[in-house]
């Protein structure tokens, strides 16, 4: 299971995150690891640094993560997050430029099929306009 | 010691951290509608977040050096926060803690607050002109390194506060609102003005 690149999804919302994750779950069954992460510190719509570290820690995989974010905070607070990991796994993690619910199930189905950190980025990247 | 900025200690810290996060919280309310106008509407509940947290640990902080202080102060921010504003004000103070030493000189202060600067445009990805808070930042750190006191540093802040009304946004949820966002403060450059008041009257009070 951890040869496979895991997926983190973080929303503003809880609800967003754990539906795309359920989501996921339906493509992908459990051969992936993922995990969500959604709200505020206090449960309200927002992002937490803390639970996105702990989402990447669960869903941690030794071929990465590739992490699906909604809006603008949501970005910024997991770079933060990434920047805490310890140094040999800040690398091993990428934020993919991607809508969030279509993204992370191409993502994981990507990662699903044994794609590398950069391949699942790129599949998730290319629903992206450049 | 002429050249030193202030004499910083305990009383000290724990006076401009009280202030701050006094000054930040007494406009919870006014940084939360101007956020409505052009944002999400949470920046001053996630300010107000942050700075409670900061003050829940203010005995650990200013028990520390000031270096050690401002990165406890920002680390709080950061975790606490649940915005944008988080990582951006935590990096602010982290990146003064990383440039400042226990008892700065003005020149060493200058030199923390650009740097500390250049930090958050780069975890903003925003320059000078984007309407953040980097447009109040920016020209109060210019002023600073032209010897300027405390008195002008906030007449700049307000006026550099001020002037946002003008910008369109470039970064941020403000930026999807296009040329809609003009005509609006923008509430991260005002909360970077109420940062830059109460430290600049605490500090014009200081020893």
């Amino acid at each position: 299971m951890s040869d496979r690149v895991g997926i983190v999804i973080v929303s503003h919302s809880p609800d967003v995150a754990r539906g795309t994750a359920d989501m996921v779950r339906q493509m992908v069954g459990t051969e992936v690891s993922l995990a969500w992460a959604g709200g505020n510190p206090d449960g309200g719509l927002g992002t937490s640094v803390e639970l996105i570290m702990e989402a990447i820690a669960a869903a941690w995989s030794e071929a990465g993560v590739a992490v699906l974010v909604d809006l603008g905070g949501a970005e910024t607070n997991t770079e933060m997050a990434i920047e805490m990991l310890p140094a040999d796994r800040q690398k091993r993690v990428v934020i993919c430029n991607a809508p969030i619910v279509e993204g992370a199930v191409m993502a994981a189905t990507e990662a699903w099929g044994g794609g590398s950190l950069e391949e699942v980025r790129r599949t998730a990247e290319e629903l992206s306009p450049v | 010691m002429a050249d030193v900025l202030v004499s910083i200690d305990r009383t000290l810290i724990a006076a401009l951290v009280g202030r701050v996060a006094e000054h930040v919280i007494a406009h919870a309310d006014e940084l939360t509608v101007l956020d409505q106008a052009i944002g999400d509407g949470d920046h001053g509940i996630n300010m107000k977040r942050g700075f409670a947290a900061v003050m829940a640990e203010i005995d650990a902080i200013s028990a520390q050096p000031l270096p050690g202080a401002l990165k406890a102060a920002g680390m709080q921010m950061v975790m606490k926060v649940g915005g944008a504003s988080g990582p951006l004000y935590g990096t602010l103070f982290m990146g003064l803690g990383k440039g400042l030493s226990d008892a700065p000189s003005r020149d060493e202060a200058v030199t923390a607050f650009g740097a500390a600067i250049e930090a958050v445009k780069a975890r903003g990805k925003a320059q000078a002109g984007d309407k953040t808070m980097l447009d109040v930042l920016i020209p109060v750190h210019a002023a600073a390194a032209e010897g300027a006191d405390f008195a002008t540093l906030r007449r700049v802040a307000s006026q550099a506060a001020e002037a946002t009304i003008a910008m369109q946004a470039k970064r941020g949820r403000a930026s999807f609102l296009g040329e809609r966002s003009i005509g609006h403060m923008d509430p991260g450059a005002r909360s970077s003005q109420l940062l830059v008041e109460a430290v600049c009257e605490v500090l014009e009070g200081a020893p």
